[in-house]
């Protein structure tokens, strides 16, 4: 095993996801073998990994989508294996999750999307929920006559804005992205790639990642880990993950498209990345 | 933590509004919304306005709206900060919230307008009037396409494709018999039952022979396969092409060359047309079986008797008088089941409506046709 030791958490930053031991199979395949893996409150972690890896198996494992064979799962100092029903919906209160492609429930308008969880949740009244609705709209960086349109009628980019829209909805300590930038035109990954940056500034969110574009790794993540071999191989900052000898990395981080992004991030918007 | 407050005091010329606890969605903002509204509405854009924020012992985005929306409802802008407008005791986290808040503090488009409902119940009979004509044109022209398509295939027969017409008359025809033979004797069972039944008021039992053989030959075999088919095959199709449109499928066949017509909905139509009078003509039999066996074991009327009366009485006309619908039936719900698949645009969901209603349309139009062929039929003294 080429495994590098991961880097050690710094003592006062306090982890608010802490996975240690996952075991994820599917029949014979082992996804995750001993996986451990610690998130730290307002940090950018981004997660990548070859296909296959198991990046989205994780984030599913994390939120409690998918149930694993073993290991230990904290979030927000919660054990997540022995939570009962009721404690498990107080603690999804405080995680957001935006979805690949969205996931907006499509029979209503953005809106009533944004205003579904204060529903759920708080006896709000409807001037209340649509005025936090609108605001929410507006924070993900929407115009506000999106509002009104139905998920179909949006374009990709404008999809994702809404669906992050809802994972705000009820301010959320904890966000999980799912390939957010998939799909987006390069203007439109960029801007969303700001977004988040700036979500996360102004809100103190945590945000968990998981993405393929070089770019965003570059311009939002505080830390990278990369998944291989069944575990996390390394974790750190993009500086000293692109440092690590592990064959994978290099090709990853130093392939074309590797060294393109880093020259993009490093010459315009070099302190972009220093803001925390 | 305490839950969301507020309270008022005057000093001076500058009204001091004190928020004390924790100012979150979660932490009493909802319940306090209220009060807060009231407070500015009573209050108006009178003197100035400072909030004190350093009893807040938490802030959320809402919360900082909630503040920011206050501040504008009193006509007064937070970023002037001076002696009459402005927040005191942020500290730099609820700070950055409320300039966020502030920001982003705008109306937005929830779609409904201040119409009366009498008047959106009118525009809604409208527009269904209307889409209603449009989709029966946009069905005709559909059958005309398809109509047109099968002659060109006739002339050309290179275009004509076996395998999969085959195929679907395996799915849609021979899987389909366990059920169809059933419900049809079950079916004959019960006519002759509750014929019987009634008959024997008047000691008529035997008619119930009469009653069994021109009922399930005449109607009850074919119009019962076609709305089993309609059920089973029309959906399927609807389903098949439509998930078949959204993932772009049709028009990646368009791009290719290959005629959509040709490749989907022609062997279907065909298939349907081809099968739809075999499994007719068993349901007519096994619903004449059902009858024959029922009378047998519940009226006790011996099956010689039975057979020698429906070879008397039950003419072979009765017979091919159902079996001549069944085409028909086929053609109306494999076109209408294709017709809608071939409609679904851009939503999962709009597949699920359109399979419903080519169910229904087609039940509709099959009942529809065979009123049209009963009349056609009573003219003819058939």
């Amino acid at each position: 095993m080429s495994s590098v030791p991961i880097a050690p958490p710094t003592p006062n930053r306090d982890p608010v996801i802490r996975v240690r031991g996952l075991v994820n199979r599917f029949g014979d395949f082992t996804v995750h073998e001993n996986l451990d893996l610690d998130v730290f409150r307002g940090e950018i972690l981004g997660i990548v990994g070859g296909s296959g890896t198991g990046k989205s198996v994780l984030l599913r494992t994390i939120v409690g989508l998918r149930k694993p064979q073993a290991g230990r799962i904290e979030m927000l100092h919660h054990d997540m294996t022995d939570l009962s029903e009721e404690e498990r919906a107080e603690l999804n209160q405080d995680i957001g999750l935006l979805f690949q492609d969205g996931a907006l429930f499509s029979s209503m308008t953005v809106a009533q999307n944004v205003m579904a969880p204060l529903r759920e949740h708080l006896k709000i009244s409807d001037r209340l929920a649509e005025e936090v609705a609108a605001m929410k709209i507006s924070l993900a960086g929407l115009p506000p006559s999106a509002g009104a349109k139905y998920p179909s009628e949006l374009s990709g980019g404008m999809r994702k804005r809404a669906a992050l829209a809802r994972a705000l909805a009820l301010d959320p300590q904890i966000v999980f992205l799912d390939e957010p930038t998939a799909g987006l035109d390069p203007v439109g990954a960029h801007q969303f790639d700001e977004l988040v940056v700036s979500l996360r500034d102004s809100l103190g969110l945590t945000v968990f990642m998981v993405t393929h574009d070089l770019d965003s790794l570059h311009h939002d993540c505080d830390r990278i880990a990369v998944l291989a071999e069944k575990k996390v191989i390394t974790v750190g900052t993009p500086d000293e993950v692109r440092r690590t000898d592990h064959p994978w990395i290099q090709e990853y981080f130093g392939g074309p498209r590797g060294r393109a992004a880093l020259a993009s991030t490093e010459g315009a918007a070099g302190t972009a990345r220093q803001h925390a | 933590m305490a839950k969301a407050s507020f309270e008022a005091l005057q000093d001076g010329p500058v009204q001091r509004l004190i928020a004390r606890g924790a100012w979150t969605l979660e932490g009493g903002l909802v319940s306090i919304d209220g009060d807060l509204r009231r407070f500015v509405q009573k209050r108006g854009g009178a003197g100035g306005l400072r909030i004190d924020l350093s009893g807040v012992e938490k802030l959320d985005t809402s919360g900082a709206m909630v503040l920011q929306r206050t501040m504008r409802d009193c006509g007064k802008q937070a970023e002037r900060d001076d002696l009459l407008e402005g927040f005191d005791g942020a500290d730099a986290q609820a700070q950055a919230l409320l300039k966020q808040a502030g920001s982003h503090l705008k109306p937005c488009d929830l779609g409904g307008d201040g119409r009366v409902s009498f008047m959106l119940v009118l525009e809604r009979l409208g527009r269904t009037t209307v889409s209603a004509g449009a989709e029966a044109l946009n069905i005709l022209s559909f059958v005309g396409a398809v109509v047109a398509r099968l002659g060109g295939t006739i002339a050309r027969p290179s275009r004509f494709r076996p395998t999969p017409m085959v195929h679907h008359m395996e799915e849609a025809g021979l899987d389909a018999t366990l059920i169809v033979g059933l419900m049809s004797f079950l079916i004959g069972a019960v006519v002759a039952f509750m014929g019987a039944t009634v008959l024997a008021a008047f000691g008529a039992e035997v008619f119930a022979v009469e009653l069994v053989g021109i009922s399930v030959l005449r109607e009850f075999g074919v119009l019962l396969t076609a709305i089993l088919i309609a059920g089973r095959s029309g959906s399927a199709f609807t389903a098949a092409i439509g998930s078949m449109k959204l993932r772009e499928e049709i028009d990646a066949m368009q791009v290719m060359g290959i005629n959509p017509l040709d490749a989907l909905v022609i062997p279907r139509t065909l298939a349907l047309v081809l099968v739809m009078p075999v499994l007719a003509f068993l349901a007519a039999f096994l619903g004449m079986l059902g009858g024959g066996l029922a009378g047998w074991a519940v009226l006790d009327i011996p099956p010689v008797l039975w057979v020698n009366r429906t070879q008397e009485i039950v003419t072979v006309s009765n017979l091919f008088v159902g079996l001549v619908k069944a085409p028909f039936f086929a053609f109306v719900i494999a076109v209408v089941g294709s017709y809608h698949g071939m409609m679904v645009e851009s939503s999962a969901e709009e597949l699920g409506r359109r399979t419903t209603t080519a169910v229904v349309q087609s039940l509709f139009l099959v009942i529809l046709i065979d009123a049209l062929f009963a009349m056609f039929f009573l003219e003819l003294d058939i």
